[in-house]
């Protein structure tokens, strides 16, 4: 185990991370470095594992095999260097619901050991921050969905953590929420050392300097967003729209591409090579009406159906 | 002093909540008038008086602080906030302590209204009233600790069956109701070996007999044996449930 290697300090690195619940391998046996002031992001679906590394990385859960360190501090060994040194937002929204705001970021800021008046000063910004200024005083109970998910973001911040661990911080929340909270860790990048779960396509794709896959435990793939984008672009994409596509027939074409999602209004085929008319004269004879084709640039949801023969569902 | 500030969220969480905490304070006075009035109705004066009703009804009372607090502790296990709080450099006592402390007011409130209304209805101590006090005390720290393992051990909605049969088995062990002394047999064994009847018998013999402390003194320790007990098994069962 190093914490440093080639000159680059990371503030965490896993070592074969594995976490068993009976039979069912939930992390297994990954292998990260995410180095200090990255904002890195564990991309995969519900119950891939994300979560499960979290924890362990918070210490909350225990591995079963492997280990990991955060900023140097071993989670299985110094469980109480790590937790003093990190915060987290969990995926469900953790606050205290009859405190106020004020309050609820002053618990956190003071059970970190922050002094009193450094909490209050802290308070302010993040309640400015995150435009919960004029409901401060108000009992979080009475808070939208969206106000308590910015204010849940705020209170792993007070602490003024070196690591930071988001697990699907928009989980349920609208567009527009989303978007906001975005801005919020946007701002944050380069600042902290983060760590930030999501099913989101354009969540990792917009934050994210890097981006592991997450599937079933496993890394599928590890990189920048270009990165992954790239290691499919010799992979060409077609949009089909088409009314009366049956499953027969998507199904059917999936013998000669096996890479065919269906979409709102039609299909997505991808593979290295395409030809239109084979794709037209196959579909045509079962009933589909073919209105446009065209071809677009590989995504990050294209990156992850070529991995792991899946899609993300949002 | 870390813990400090998590006792406070949890005093402020409680009050915030005041029909509960009306509750919660008001049920030992309330059971006191109405077993008083019983009493009077049916003749029973003197197992029935405020001095004899007094320390019995407020481990009563007491007991519905095992249910309340298990429920609070329970309630915040099984919502994402304690994850949340588990993340942060915190011992398990400093858990443990957060969570009981905030309760000793709600058992002082609760004895001095039971005591209070006791001397409208004519409570009379013979002996030194503080040291009355100070073992109801320890049995009500005692129930909160009790209430600590609970909340630890059972789900929110198991919590609720389990205190009822904890409310239930006192009554019935603790010699609130009836004196212990008259059941006998496993009734009695089973009783003297818990720390309920313990509170009530030295408190009303402080109150009723004049008693010092050296009287008490078997009780006394008897109750805070069990209190210390309750608090380091809490203590031990939160390190078990800190990391999955």
């Amino acid at each position: 185990m190093s914490y440093r290697t080639n000159g680059n300090r990371f503030a965490i690195q896993t070592f074969s991370l594995s976490k068993k619940f009976g039979d069912l391998i939930a992390v297994d046996g990954i292998d990260l470095s995410i180095k200090e002031g990255e904002l890195f992001s564990l991309l995969g679906p519900n119950g891939a594992g994300k979560t499960t590394a979290i924890k362990m990385l918070c210490c909350l859960l225990r591995p079963s095999s492997g280990t990991a360190t955060v900023m140097g501090h071993d989670i299985n060994e110094d469980p109480m260097a790590v937790k003093q040194i990190i915060d987290v937002s969990p995926q469900e929204t953790a606050i205290a619901e009859h405190l106020n705001a004020w309050e609820n970021l002053s618990l956190m800021g003071r059970i970190h050991g922050l002094a009193k008046e450094e909490v209050k000063k802290r308070s302010g910004e993040l309640l400015e921050m995150v435009g919960l200024t004029k409901r401060a005083k108000e009992q979080v109970r009475k808070f939208s969905g969206g106000m308590k998910r910015r204010l849940s973001i705020a209170m792993a911040l007070v602490s003024d953590p070196q690591v930071l661990f988001l697990d699907e911080p928009t989980l349920g929340l609208d567009p527009q929420s989303r978007r906001g909270i975005w801005e919020h860790i946007a701002e944050l990048k380069g600042r902290k050392t983060i760590l930030l779960t999501t099913h989101y396509l354009e969540e990792a794709d917009a934050l994210a300097d890097r981006i592991a896959i997450i599937d079933e435990g496993k890394i599928a793939a590890l990189g920048t967003p270009q990165e992954l984008k790239d290691s499919i672009s010799d992979m060409q994409v077609m949009v089909v729209r088409a009314k009366n596509l049956t499953p027969d027939a998507i199904e059917g074409l999936k013998k000669i591409y096996p890479e065919v999602k269906a979409t709102e209004d039609g299909i997505e085929i991808r593979a290295k090579e395409l030809s239109f008319y084979e794709i037209v004269d196959y579909l045509r004879p079962r009933g589909a009406a073919i209105q446009s084709t065209s071809l677009k640039q590989p995504t990050l949801d294209d990156v992850f159906l070529h991995l792991t023969g899946k899609e993300l569902r949002e | 002093m870390r813990f400090a500030e998590l006792a406070i969220r949890n005093f402020k969480e409680m009050w915030r909540d005041p029909i509960s905490m009306g509750l919660e304070i008001g049920i030992p006075a309330g059971f006191l008038v109405i077993f008083w009035a019983l009493g009077r109705s049916m003749g029973n004066e003197s197992f029935f008086t405020p001095t004899m009703l007094v320390p019995g009804i407020a481990v009563f009372g007491f007991t519905f602080l095992v249910m309340f607090s298990a429920v609070v502790l329970a309630h915040d296990r099984e919502s994402a906030l304690l994850s949340r709080l588990l993340t942060a450099p915190l011992k398990p006592r400093d858990f443990i302590l957060s969570y009981s402390l905030p309760y000793i007011p709600v058992v002082i409130l609760q004895m001095a209204l039971c005591f209070g209304i006791g001397a409208v209805l004519g409570l009379e101590i013979l002996g030194n009233a503080g040291l009355a006090f100070l073992i109801l005390l320890v049995m009500g720290i005692c129930c909160v600790e009790l209430g600590m393992i609970l909340g630890l051990l059972f789900a929110v909605n198991q919590v609720s069956g389990v205190g009822s049969a904890i409310i239930t088995l006192v009554a019935l062990l603790g010699g609130i109701w009836i004196d212990l002394g008259t059941i006998g047999g496993v009734f009695y064994s089973v009783g003297n070996a818990l720390p309920f009847a313990h509170a009530i018998n030295g408190a009303r013999d402080v109150m009723v007999y004049g008693a010092g402390f050296s009287g008490i003194a078997t009780d006394f320790y008897w109750v805070l044996g069990y209190t210390v007990v309750f608090f380091a098994l809490g203590i031990f069962l939160f390190r078990r449930r800190m990391v999955e």
